[in-house]
């Protein structure tokens, strides 16, 4: 099998072709190892990847082949993939793209990261993130910014930059990623790729760096949808060490893909459509519409009345819970210390200040700050009553429609620097995907077609734990479309 | 809300910050902006409304209290910054 076609397989035909024996995991392995020093490091490259595990790669590599060999293999057998550098894991540095965990040894795995492992995947390395997920663009990373393989001077979106990026270019087949307010669906759409955030407590938040934990959710990006319900398959379920796992009917997200989409409701909320949205964003989600209609979909006019104050309660309720998370590091335990401490709390404030980069400098302020006595009720209180509107909205909707559909951004990527000074601006990139995250539900990005060269996503959004729904929504626009395809030309 | 240097150097010191002097009118400002924002919450009237914690409303889960792991200190001190008979070090609290 020729390189050109390798390059654009997904993890399913690869899956295939390792079931067949036609090619082996450490030839793949390898493949994409080779891809990921040519295309990556160095002047010009991506800097998607902030570590790359080639020895424990071809390790894990050389075990599935033997697996592969004897029989007893699973479809993920063999299959490389990358993982967020948000996502512990055991022996490998885990740095959440921050300086004060750039010495940081994992002790142990994520949850997410020991069930791929014991399906067989193999982890080529640690992709670019924003410091501790907490960016829309990647530029907020101790490690430096990633480029859009699209265009270089462009961000890939975050705070699944490297992640997104890394796909895109198909340096990895897959990697997963996390998603608090945006960071999987952003960036998928911002590459032209697939990005699936589940229901929160779908997948287990053990082992996951914590910035905001009744936000945050693990979840996957990848070429198709085919390929994030494999993975789901793999990452989702019930963990008893994660204290917000929901205990659930685990469904096989496989099955339900070739579903017809016959008469399937899907909802479009009038206040994602009203202004704001970039006119060539609009034409492609226009377009996407009218394929689904042409598949068999109603379409329903709905109404999220408050969608417009997710980007307010969300920016109270984040950094609340990330100035409470983000006090662990304190310099005594593990992290970053600061040199010659005159008592301790110079020890705290120094490693602190030294240590964290400046963006989450201002959330840890933020929150500190609606938190504070005095405060509380005017904006910590409030902002959670706004949560419960916000997320009766679309309990509301769900009564009407199977499906939310809608943009996932109101542009396409923005240049490298050019909203980095001003962080309100920056924040409003993600009006679109953070109420999802405010009322747990699950959504998935879908490349819908290109706006001047630039590729644009659509966004599904599902009811709670309807992960399959989504999934077989837009597996049915990838068998109709090519869009998924893509690839950027500039990528050999 | 506009938040003065003196409010600033308040919350660094809550959270336990370091800023640099001349950094403190730009994060006055920034941090300004993102209340500003914030407050656009107060168009909605939210009387009467029950806070929203956890997306499915759910509550904390317990479990029996019995001992599950092991004890792996040596393994997780590898990363501390400085250690002495398995204790973490500090400048010295007490005179």
């Amino acid at each position: 099998m020729g390189d050109s076609n390798l390059k654009n397989s997904t993890l399913t035909e690869l899956s295939a072709l390792l079931q067949k024996k036609d090619i082996s995991s450490v030839e793949l392995t390898s493949y994409y190892l080779e891809r990921i020093k040519r295309l990556d490091g160095g002047e010009g490259g991506l800097n998607s990847f902030i570590s790359v595990t080639e020895e424990h790669a071809l390790k894990q590599a050389a075990a599935a082949d033997a697996k592969l060999a004897a029989g007893g293999a699973g479809l993920l057998t063999g299959l490389p993939i990358a993982h967020k550098d948000i996502f512990c894991t055991k022996g490998i540095r885990t740095s959440c793209g921050s300086k004060m965990l750039d010495n940081f040894i994992a002790p142990y795995s994520a949850t997410v990261v020991e069930k791929m492992e014991s399906d067989g995947l193999v982890m080529l390395g640690k992709t670019n993130m924003d410091e501790f997920a907490m960016g829309s663009s990647n530029e907020n990373s101790f490690y430096g910014a990633v480029s859009n393989p699209w265009s270089r001077d462009r961000v890939p979106g975050g705070s699944s930059g490297g992640s997104a990026a890394a796909v895109a270019a198909r340096i990895t087949p897959a990697a997963t990623g996390t998603d608090t307010g945006g960071s999987i669906r952003q960036p998928a759409a911002l590459c032209g790729i697939t990005g699936l955030k589940p229901t929160y407590g779908r997948v287990s938040r053990w082992g996951m760096v914590a910035f905001a934990s009744s936000l945050d959710q693990g979840g996957v990006l990848t070429q198709s949808a085919e390929d994030a319900a494999l993975l789901l398959n793999s990452m989702a379920g019930f963990d008893p060490k994660d204290s917000t796992s929901m205990d659930r009917e685990l469904p096989d997200f496989s099955a339900e893909l070739n579903n017809s989409l016959e008469g399937v409701k899907v909802g479009l909320p009038k206040e994602y459509f009203e202004d704001g949205m970039d006119a060539g964003v609009a034409k492609v989600v226009e377009e996407a519409i009218e394929t689904y209609k042409s598949m068999g979909a109603e379409m329903v006019e709905i109404e999220l009345p408050n969608s417009g104050l997710a980007v307010p309660t969300y920016y109270v309720l984040a950094p609340a819970e990330c100035s409470s998370n983000l006090s662990r590091f304190d310099g005594v335990r593990y992290g970053y210390r600061c040199e010659d401490p005159k008592d301790l709390e110079d020890l705290y404030k120094r490693s602190r200040g030294e240590g964290f980069g400046e963006e989450v400098k201002r959330r840890i302020m933020i929150g500190a700050y609606v938190l504070s006595a005095g405060y509380y009720d005017a904006y910590y209180l409030k902002a959670q009553r706004m949560r419960r509107l916000i997320s009766g909205d679309f309990h509301s909707a769900f009564e009407k429609v199977d499906v939310i559909m809608g943009p996932v951004t109101p542009t396409t990527a923005f240049r490298q620097g050019e909203k980095s000074d001003d962080p309100v601006t920056m924040y409003l990139s993600d009006i679109y995907t953070i109420a999802v995250n405010l009322a747990g539900l699950p959504g998935i990005s879908i490349p819908a077609g290109f706006s001047d060269g630039m590729p644009v996503g659509l966004q599904l959004i599902g009811n709670h734990f309807a992960e399959s729904k989504l999934l077989n929504l837009a597996h049915q626009y990838q068998q109709r479309t090519g869009w998924h395809r893509e690839l950027p030309s500039n990528i050999e | 809300m506009s938040l003065k240097k003196t409010d600033v150097e308040k919350i660094a010191h809550l959270a336990r910050l370091s800023l640099d002097e001349e950094a403190i009118p730009g994060y006055a400002d920034d941090l300004s902006g993102i209340l500003s924002l914030v407050e656009e919450m107060n168009e909605v009237n939210t009387d009467g409304v029950e806070p929203l914690a956890h997306p499915h409303d759910a509550v904390q889960r317990l479990r029996s209290d019995q001992v599950s792991e092991e004890n792996q200190r040596e393994l997780l001190q590898q990363n501390a910054p400085q250690i002495d008979s398995g204790l973490f070090l500090v400048p010295k609290v007490i005179e």
